[in-house]
């Protein structure tokens, strides 16, 4: 097992990975060489979704991706979403919906749904259904997740309609 | 039901109210620590090496190979363990690891701990085993045939009860048989097994900080097979990441400790989703044949009925299991009389204990579609024929247990009956172009159904459950509540398991005592045992001990303040976040009256006696229990087998709302488990070995398999619990499987076919071949 030096630019911060294994998942890397403990892993055949994040603006399961060729990539993980004690209108929206029971897929959830709702801004119920069934959830039943997703939709609405008005 | 007269308008945060979870934000921010995110500097990765046969004897184990790996710390193995050498949750039945015998793939031969996981892993494979195959007993009806080799020392025969009440020769006009199954279900909860044992200086002692449902329950096993004294044992609650059963038997916390304190270092293991799969127990297959006997109007005269449940190698909760099947045999009906036997086995399968239901799911699949075949039958329509035998309160089960709690059966039915059928056709609202939408036809993205070819059925399901646990357990619940300065600091060993306990406790505490603030102790066996978080009892339970603690310290508070004012205690009352005198002026706040007090009370709440079964199942052996209908619509291609389930409505017993949105999701949630079981998820076995234990294999329901779900909350308090409030958690799951069934054979039927659908999951097979 050789040991590679890379570099891997997390949430805007660049971190040099010295003790992973070549071939590591990225989701191994993000938890065990850098210590980012948000990404869960649930099942390591990219079928739960609990471990995605944003890479170059690409939503991917990172127990699929391999660590060493996230370089030169802009990696965003549940913690580059907000800062800590201010979530994002998402994040708020899941905690007041009721969204979130034991919450081991909710950061996976959570950043699925930040790029469903940047690439469809106004999804029907069936979109999102669609959207998210990459993301298992065995706690909810997925119908507060839905209300959470619509509830958001609809605040962005509102407020890019005060923007405009 | 006291404390919610207290609450005359809804202050937040209340009971009543649906205040966000405590651990929301952490959750929704990835930074909330579930127990498999936790470690330590220094710490140590164990691995467990398992069987790979359902049945084999065990010549020799060679270590040797192994401890020539740089990193590998420790091989342990059967001779290692110090104190008992077996554990279990009702008898101690499994070995902590094999040594002589193995009775099904996936059972821990020995374990290791190196460095980092992959030495771990290389290690196990360099454990040599020689095994001497068996034929492994697979078939249940075999097990318990006379004659047959006993795989276990305790034989092959878990538990037989029977059930006789009544005349049980007693028939009617209408005679409808079948017999049913049921196949494996895993909880797949999405947290995997993993903890953390951190041995105390000396080694003599151990902290175990992991995902369960039950800690003190787990202290107790493991302090055992340590051989050392409960105390020597604590554990901490690390996040638990879903759990539905799974949880309450020992996993890898025995190895994880051993390994600790042969080291004197801290040791982590964490299973992978194959692991899991081997790793817990899962929900017992079933065959259950039952004969149902009614008058020419439909109401039922007796019941007949025979369950085996397949228990697997080891008995884990089986008899609890078996006892829960048998005495709801009858379903939430009224019945006179009923025969019913009932046997739970050993097999060389996986072990099965609990999951959600427990027991009830397996009978209710059973009995819902007897009463689908009655109500055909005596021409009836389906929701006629439950109305018309709907349980109330004093029925009596065929245990001659009187159903004392409230009971809503019929208003259950009728107020699920009321909500709107889905408004769209199949294929839902035509698009632009006038397709229909593809992702709403069954088969989805597929586009392997044609919209011409698609019917729509409706099925119903109704269901029973007990509640807390049975047969004399008593399944007490410990909470200790602080008060000072206005703040409230409770603390329990209440497992939070993803339901919202902690939400409820501070809603509580806030209701009983008039305070905003309240703090919620670290989760642990500092403090007496709250029971296992199952059997839909932590709400009734632990939710009963936070609510005493909290009256207890109430009581301390007006005295308190009466002592200040010279006021009878008796007058007092809490108003909002105020006390007030019920006979004078006095107004305080809480905040006030309690400044500068160091108020604590710890309370034990304990329910009712319950009783064994006698030998003709006879007894009033459960505590209490809840009601709830399920309606399914589904879409089916007769042709292909496929089914979409287009909507599920639901109205459930639930005593008092105690947080209206998290009763939802539980309900939600429930019912998505209910689907899954009723047409997808089911762990498949051929000659003993699992061949589907991994996520790609074993189907769950997506956001795509889920309809929306249409709820009506039936709220009527149940004067026996507590805060009037009945579990919420477990009736979900149990009816919504049958009426999904039943929504299909009703499809099926109108497209002209008739499939007797009598085993669950049904595969696209089961409905075009």
């Amino acid at each position: 097992m050789n040991n590679e030096l890379f570099t891997l630019r997390v949430n805007g911060i660049d971190y040099e990975v010295s003790d992973s294994w070549l071939g590591e998942s990225l989701l191994d890397v993000l938890r065990d060489r850098i210590g980012l403990m948000g990404s869960k892993g649930a099942c390591t055949q990219g079928e739960c979704g609990s471990c995605s994040v944003m890479v170059d603006d690409v939503l991917v399961c990172s127990c699929l991706v391999m660590g060493a060729s996230a370089i030169d990539q802009n990696i965003i993980t549940i913690e580059g979403v907000a800062p800590v004690g201010t979530p994002s209108d998402v994040q708020q929206a899941f905690v007041d919906a009721g969204a979130v029971q034991c919450g081991f897929c909710t950061p996976g959830l959570v950043m699925a749904v930040h790029d469903l709702l940047k690439r469809r801004g106004r999804p029907t119920e069936t979109e999102i259904r669609e959207e998210l069934a990459g993301n298992v959830c065995r706690c909810t039943g997925y119908g507060r997740i839905v209300d959470a997703v619509e509830r958001v939709s609809v605040q962005r609405r509102g407020n890019s309609q005060e923007e405009s008005s | 039901m006291s404390v919610v007269e207290d609450t005359q308008t809804l202050r937040a945060g209340t009971i009543g109210d649906s205040p966000a979870r405590p651990d929301g934000i952490s959750k929704v921010q990835g930074g909330y620590a579930f127990s498999s995110d936790l470690s330590a500097d220094g710490c140590l990765f164990g691995a467990t090496l398992r069987s790979p046969y359902p049945y084999a004897r065990i010549v020799s184990i060679d270590q040797s190979a192994a401890w020539k790996i740089s990193g590998v710390e420790a091989v342990i193995t059967a001779d290692d363990v110090p104190g008992q050498l077996t554990y279990g949750l009702i008898s101690q039945d499994q070995p902590v690891f094999a040594s002589d015998v193995v009775r099904y793939v996936g059972e821990p031969v020995a374990a290791v701990a190196a460095l980092d996981p992959e030495t771990a892993r290389r290690a196990l494979d360099a454990i040599v085993v020689e095994y001497d195959e068996r034929s492994p007993l697979l078939d249940p009806e075999t097990a318990i045939a006379e004659g047959h080799e006993l795989i276990h020392p305790d034989g092959n025969l878990i538990r037989h009860q029977r059930i006789v009440h009544g005349n049980p020769d007693a028939s009617g006009a209408v005679v409808v048989e079948g017999t049913y199954e049921i196949g494996m279900q895993d909880q797949a909860f999405l947290g995997l097994e993993a903890a953390i044992a951190y041995p105390d200086p000396g080694a003599d002692g151990v902290e175990l900080h992991l995902a369960t449902q039950w800690l003190h329950e787990d202290q107790g096993q493991i302090a055992a097979c340590l051989g050392v004294s409960d105390d020597k044992v604590r554990l901490v609650l690390g996040g638990v990441g879903g759990a539905f059963g799974a949880r309450e038997d020992i996993s890898l916390q025995v190895h994880t400790c051993l390994l600790a304190l042969r080291l004197g270092r801290p040791v982590r293991m964490a299973y992978s989703r194959a692991e899991s799969f081997l790793g817990h127990v899962h929900r017992h297959p079933a065959t259950i044949w039952m004969r149902h006997h009614a008058d020419a109007a439909g109401t039922l005269v007796n019941v007949e009925a025979r369950f085996v449940f397949d228990g697997g190698a080891y008995a884990s909760t089986s008899s609890a299991v078996l006892v829960n099947g048998i005495t709801m045999a009858q379903g939430p009906y009224a019945c006179p009389n009923g025969q019913v036997d009932g046997y739970a086995v050993r097999t060389n399968h996986l072990p099965c204990g609990a999951m959600r239901g427990f027991g009830a799911v397996q009978a209710c699949f059973a009995y819902e579609s007897q009463m689908d075949k009655l109500a055909d039958a005596c021409g009836l329509e389906p929701q006629e024929i439950r109305v018309r035998n709907a349980m109330r309160t004093g029925d009596t089960l065929l245990t001659g247990q009187p159903v004392m709690n409230v009971a809503p059966v019929e208003e259950c039915i009728r107020e699920t009956a009321a909500l709107p059928l889905p408004d769209e056709p199949v294929g839902g609202a035509p698009l632009g172009d006038g397709s229909p939408n593809v992702m709403k036809l069954p088969g989805g993205a597929g586009r392997t159904a044609d919209t011409r070819d698609i019917v729509r059925g409706i099925g119903w399901g109704v269901s029973i459950k007990n509640l807390m646990y049975s047969e004399t357990f008593d399944d007490y619940s410990t909470a200790r509540c602080r008060l000072t300065d206005g703040v409230v600091t409770l603390k329990f060993a209440t497992a939070e398991v993803g339901q919202g306990f902690i939400t409820i406790a501070g809603q509580i505490a806030r209701t009983v005592l008039g305070v905003d603030e309240v703090v919620l102790d670290q989760i642990d066996t500092g403090v007496g045992s709250a029971g296992s978080t199952s059997a839909s009892r932590q709400t009734w339970m632990s939710g009963g001990a936070v609510d005493a603690a909290c009256r207890a310290a109430r009581e301390r508070l007006f005295e308190a303040v009466g002592r200040s004012y010279g006021i009878e205690p008796v007058r007092f009352m809490i108003d909002g976040t105020d006390v007030i005198d019920t006979a004078g002026d006095l107004r305080i706040p809480v905040s006030e009256a309690s400044a500068g007090l160091e108020i604590e009370e710890t309370v034990e709440y304990h329910h009712p006696e319950t009783e064994d079964l006698d030998e003709l199942g006879q007894g009033n052996c459960h505590t209490a229990f809840a009601f709830v209908a399920h309606r399914a619509v589904v879409d089916v291609d007769p042709e292909l087998g496929l089914v979409k389930v287009i909507q599920i409505a639901t109205a459930q017993d639930v005593g008092n709302a105690l947080n209206p949105l998290s009763v939802v999701g539980q309900i939600e949630g429930g019912i998505a488990q209910g689907l899954g079981l009723a047409v997808m998820e089911e762990i498949i076995q051929i000659d003993g070995v699992i061949r589907n234990g991994n996520f790609t294999d074993y189907l769950l329901p997506t956001f795509l398999d889920m309809p929306p779900v249409l709820t009506t909350l039936i709220e009527q308090p149940d004067p026996h619990a507590p805060l009037g409030a009945k579990g919420v958690g477990e009736p979900p799951c149990i009816s919504s499987t049958p009426a999904v069934v039943a929504a299909i054979r009703d499809a099926l039927r109108q497209a002209g076919i008739e499939k007797p659908l009598n085993r669950v999951p049904v595969r696209p097979a089961d409905i075009c071949l």
